[in-house]
């Protein structure tokens, strides 16, 4: 029987970490050359982990599945990454970035987490440019900062609209200097399938070679999960198209308890589906609310161009409901509020999906050059794909799947429930509640990788100094292949007849109908209906052309494709527990008059973490109740 | 790979190559101006250039480094080219269309009908100079350059393929030129565009400057 | 749309490949290129045959996985714009669209369309990067960059490493890859402290890999689809003859 224990510090919330790290336990240097870590993900958060452990000495085994370590989805970031330097003098501090996090985030966070992560962030920036990152720069030569989603503060350091590339090439360029140093051993094109535990402790995991086919075992003394988020359940999402749940489901199947898997964060401004055979939605940088205005036509239906309808037919209907933030409200409230206004039949586009976003007030009053130095690069990326120019008509937006700020549920030293297999950046669920905040992913993955596991995994190495490299022959390693392979051939033996994808795309709409942005008791459980028998088709119907010896991106996809099922699953268990509106997600049986969220403190403070019970059964909750000592639960209002 | 020959890295090779090259260049313009005095009408200017030019010892110092000079141009254009196709063993089935610096194609091809102009040019007129090739019966002495020209102008297919080939130097010298800029590290917003331009007029006066003279001769003269 | 399609087919690195012709109906222009190699893929499983094996991954144009060499030119007709930015609104109605993989004997073929670009890593390895250890780093403002300078570092630093230089140049040089991350750090007071090693040693095992020579075509820059300057290939050569003529002996 598995106990949460989330080994929260004690003390004042500013002193909890620092005194936190002068208790932790070290390894002498000598020592760390025994010992070895393997880090799964090369994204801001496995690739600064790798790189922070190889530099304290420790022997590290980094596998992606991308060809190169540079290509980790982190590079997609567009916006920025916050950190509490103040150095715009307007009353930033660590305490306020905490405290905006926790109420982004609906209050369903830890606030230690939260906290450390605040106070971390200052480091990574520094860390960052003296690694030569590029950020924005004023004339005189120092960082430049803007505002971002929600918040009162400007503390978004940013470099352009690929603040996120900027910061995976720095985390890149230190991962190269310790793979050149031979402190890194770098595993590219590797899909990691399973992991090995033995004698209660995680030791290595399984990988399937890309290239070759070739099913790998690898030992170490600890393992990391940095594998990102599985927003890609929904097919259709802003992520990659190769982003998956797979290593951190194997991880939950393995006993590691997946914490919120329904907390997962739609973003409102990506660009629509534009046809059928769409698999990717492509992200529109929030910063661009700044200064669009977000309409949809007063009449139902009206099929008019937008330069034909005249302003008092305009429903710009954000500033109408909330006036305090208009346009600036959080990433849930605008998705909720277009998804709203096109079931109500009022959206544009040959789908009725989509809304208008709309520059031309602000063309008007800052001229198209100012537009085009803040947008330059996101108006091109729009015309690009959709054929339309952003300077003369309204783009056309809809929200998409982006960010899961569920994950597996880790303590405070981002260990797992499973003892020596730690998750961290958007694998974990730890720093971002209900809903996470524009530009603070790029700071929690960096702050994770680089500030918080060196220190956290130390105290847990001190025990297997006296522990032998772990032997890929253990019986523990053939059993978890041996899964693994049956997997595959159970796979590859269906012989049916439609694809993978064929079956994502269908799964991802139930999802996204069923338990998306507006969820309730019925739908989920009719989503929960239709989600078994389409699995229950995919095991029969599941064609996966060519071998399992070569590269063979069907079979990818298919092992993929099976495990959205069960994550899925999951996802509705949870939507279905949790009888409140917070964050991103919304139960309309649980709202205000307004049609606002109505989160219930008295009976959903906690953390919902789930327990593998076995194939076909049902998982077991367990809950970390949510203490809140340093911020006052307040109900969140844009209005 | 590259490394085997002199070991060198590839860029040390790119920039002896563009040094040779501008030295070349250099000799190209003192040669083009004692040519054109060949269109003062009469030899005197000319033959006293000449005489200057063959008997000046720092001349004679520097006819070492031009040699030296083409030697290693020539050497180390063909070690590129021979390198360069090793790193693409399989070509594609379209080629490339997009757009370069086109005569940057052609360099090695250009740089070969201009390397065997120069063995027939050498011979007509550098070796006789050298006393390596016979005085012909016409040229008063062995630096008798203008009589030279007058008779071998006079070929109507001497001159065309005199002239032919000093278009082909021409092409060469417009991509040469720039390149040698942008080789040796002297490419900026600021000048580069211009180095570009003078690229193609220096190209232009060479090619058209030498070409004058087998004109003059052959229709003039 | 109809389209008709010309497309490499390799089953591993050792075997001979060959082009394979196929047709497909009702392609509709909005859809991405890759949208429509997915369609065809869809059609090839259906039928029983082996899909097309491409690389891609973001479909957005920033990770640098997707490369095709389309009609003769590295991520197609459409100026910077990567493969997956490309969309079939680009070609006409029964057009043939001829797709081969990145050619270079530094990029190997590893089934159809994808290609090991692994040598770009291993030069990053050699030099691509701040010598800084976690936690040594100093307040990010104590050292001032001029604007002009360090935005002419960003405009290096958006390289995607997807080898289009690589394969828009008639000697599949790599000088443009790795031009752009010299010059990103030679300009940065950060990078400055290393960049007579780091020019070197990168230069060095660029040529190890079987790149070929610059000579100044271009064509990298007019395909990059980041639009990445060749100014940076000047400071790259300028940075290398001043290591090379100033440093001493023993680094």
């Amino acid at each position: 029987m598995i106990k949460l224990d989330s080994k929260i510090p004690g003390g004042p919330i500013a002193d909890k970490w620092s005194n936190y790290k002068n208790s932790l336990r070290l390894v002498n240097p000598a020592n760390k050359k025994k010992l070895e870590v393997i880090v799964v993900g090369t994204g801001l958060a496995g690739a600064s982990a790798a790189s922070a452990l190889g530099e304290l000495g420790y022997n590290v085994k980094v596998f992606c599945f991308q060809d190169s370590p540079r290509r980790a989805h982190s590079v997609a970031a567009q916006g920025g990454i916050n950190a509490a330097k103040n150095y715009k003098n307007d009353g930033d501090s660590v305490y306020r970035l905490f405290h905006d996090m926790i109420k982004g985030g609906d209050y369903r966070a830890r606030e230690a987490n939260v906290y450390r992560a605040a106070e971390v962030s200052n480091e990574v920036i520094d860390h960052f440019t003296a690694l030569g990152v590029p950020f924005a720069r004023d004339y005189g030569g120092m960082l430049d900062n803007r505002s971002f989603g929600g918040v009162q503060v400007s503390r978004t350091f940013y470099a352009k609209g690929q603040t996120g590339q900027q910061c995976l090439l720095g985390t890149y360029s230190s991962l190269n200097r310790q793979i050149a140093k031979g402190r890194v051993k770098m595993f590219p094109r590797r899909d990691m399938l399973d992991v090995v535990i033995i004698d209660g402790k995680a030791r290595g995991i399984i990988t399937r070679n890309l290239v070759t086919g070739e099913i790998e075992r690898h030992g170490a003394h600890a393992v990391v999960l940095a594998t990102g988020g599985y927003g890609t359940v929904f097919y259709l999402s802003t992520l990659a198209l190769g982003s998956n749940a797979t290593a951190a489901w194997s991880a939950h199947k393995k006993g590691a308890l997946f914490a919120n898997p329904s907390f997962i964060q739609i973003h409102p401004t990506s660009i629509p589906v534009l046809n059928d055979y769409q698999c990717k939605l492509t992200l529109m940088s929030e910063s661009l609310r700044n200064d669009g205005r977000v309409w949809v036509p007063k009449e139902k239906g009206d099929k008019r161009h937008p330069s034909q309808i005249p302003e008092e037919e305009r429903d710009y209907y954000l500033e109408r409901r909330y006036p305090a933030f208009g346009n600036l409200v959080p990433r849930d409230v605008a998705s909720r509020a277009a998804k709203e206004r096109c079931d109500a039949g009022f959206g544009v586009g040959d789908t009725g999906l989509s809304v208008y976003l709309d520059f031309k007030d602000a063309i008007a009053k800052q001229g198209k050059k100012a537009i085009e130095d803040k947008y330059g690069n996101l108006f091109e990326m729009y015309e690009k794909i959709t054929g339309s120019n952003p300077y003369n008509e309204p783009m056309r937006i809809y929200p998409a799947g982006h960010y899961t700020m569920g994950g597996l549920w880790v303590d405070y030293n981002l260990m797992t429930t499973i003892p020596g297999l730690y998750a961290i950046g958007e694998s974990n669920f730890s720093d971002h509640g209900a809903n996470r905040l524009g530009a603070s992913s790029l700071m929690q993955c960096s702050g994770d990788g680089y500030f918080i596991l060196p220190y956290t995994m130390g105290d847990y190495m001190a025990d297997e100094i006296k522990v032998p490299k772990t032997d890929i022959k253990h019986p523990e390693f053939e059993k978890a292949e041996k899964e693994v392979t049956d997997r595959i051939d159970r796979l590859m033996a269906v012989n049916g007849s439609q694809t993978a994808s064929s079956f994502h795309k269908r799964l991802g709409k139930i999802l996204w109908d069923h338990c998306g942005m507006f969820r309730n008791a019925q739908g989920l459980q009719k989503g929960l209906e239709l989600l078994n028998q389409l699995e229950e088709e995919f095991w029969k119907e599941i064609k996966v052309p060519g071998s399992k010896t070569e590269m063979n991106q069907e079979l990818e996809k298919a092992i993929k494709v099976a495990d959205f099922f069960e994550v899925g699953r999951l996802m509705i268990e949870d939507a279905l527990d949790r009888n409140e509106s917070c964050g991103a997600h919304f139960r309309e049986e649980y709202q205000t008059e307004q049609g606002e969220a109505r989160r219930d403190d008295a009976n959903y403070s906690y953390v919902a973490a789930w327990e593998y019970q076995g194939p076909g059964k049902k998982p077991l909750l367990h809950k970390e109740p949510l203490k809140f000592e340093f911020v006052e639960l307040k109900e969140r209002s844009y209005k | 790979m590259k490394q085997s020959i002199f070991k060198l890295s590839s860029l040390s090779h790119k920039v002896i190559m563009a040094l040779a090259g501008l030295f070349l260049m250099l000799f190209l313009c003192t040669h083009l101006l004692t040519n054109l005095l060949m269109l003062t009408g009469d030899s005197s200017a000319f033959d006293q250039a000449v005489q200057f030019l063959s008997t000046n010892p720092i001349i004679k110092v520097v006819e070492y480094v031009l040699f030296a000079a083409f030697i290693l141009h020539i050497i180390f254009g063909i070690v590129v080219w021979l390198s360069n196709n090793k790193a693409r063993p399989v070509k594609y089935y379209v080629a490339t269309g997009s757009e370069t610096s086109y005569f940057s194609k052609f360099m090695i091809h250009t740089g070969l009908i201009i390397f065997v102009f120069l063995v027939i040019h050498l011979v007509n007129f550098f070796f006789v100079k050298l006393g390596l090739v016979a005085v012909p019966e016409y040229a008063s002495n062995n630096h008798d350059f203008y009589a030279m020209a007058v008779v071998l102008f006079k070929d109507p297919l001497y001159s065309l393929i005199y002239v032919v080939c000093f278009i082909f130097l021409g092409f060469h010298l417009k991509h040469a030129f720039q390149s040698a800029f942008q080789t040796l590290g002297l490419n900026h917003d600021k000048y580069f565009p211009a180095i570009k331009v003078i690229s193609t007029i220096y190209a232009l006066v060479i090619s058209i400057g030498f070409s004058l003279i087998p004109v003059y001769f052959y229709f003039f003269h | 749309m109809d389209i008709k399609l010309k497309i490499w087919r390799q089953k591993n690195a050792s075997t001979k490949g060959k082009f394979e012709n196929y047709e497909l109906r009702e392609v509709s222009p909005e859809m991405s290129f890759l949208e429509m190699l997915d369609y065809l893929n869809k059609q090839l499983i259906e039928g029983g045959k082996e899909p097309v094996t491409f690389e891609h991954d973001c479909r957005e144009g920033i990770c640098g996985t997707c490369g095709l060499y389309i009609n003769g030119r590295p991520h197609g007709p459409a100026t910077h714009t990567t493969t997956c930015e490309l969309h079939m609104r680009e070609f006409k109605d029964g057009e043939t669209i001829i797709v081969e993989p990145w050619r270079s004997k530094a990029f190997p073929i590893i089934k159809d369309l994808a290609v090991d670009r692994s040598a770009f890593d291993k030069i990053m390895h050699a030099g691509g990067f701040v010598s800084i250890d976690t936690g040594s780093a100093r307040e990010a403002n104590a050292i001032p960059i001029n604007k002009k300078i360090s935005d002419r570092a960003f405009d290096a630093a958006v390289c995607i490493g997807c080898g289009a230089c690589v394969a828009a140049c008639k000697n599949s040089s790599a000088m443009l890859f790795v031009a752009a991350k010299v010059s990103q750090y030679a300009m940065l007071p950060q990078g400055k402290v290393e960049a007579a090693d780091r020019v070197q040693r990168m230069v060095a095992k660029m040529d190890e890999l079987g790149f070929g020579f610059c000579s100044n075509s271009y064509a990298c820059e007019f395909d990059c689809p980041k639009g990445i300057s060749v100014e940076f290939i000047a400071q790259m050569n300028r940075e290398f003859l001043s290591a090379k003529l100033c440093s001493h002996k023993n680094h």
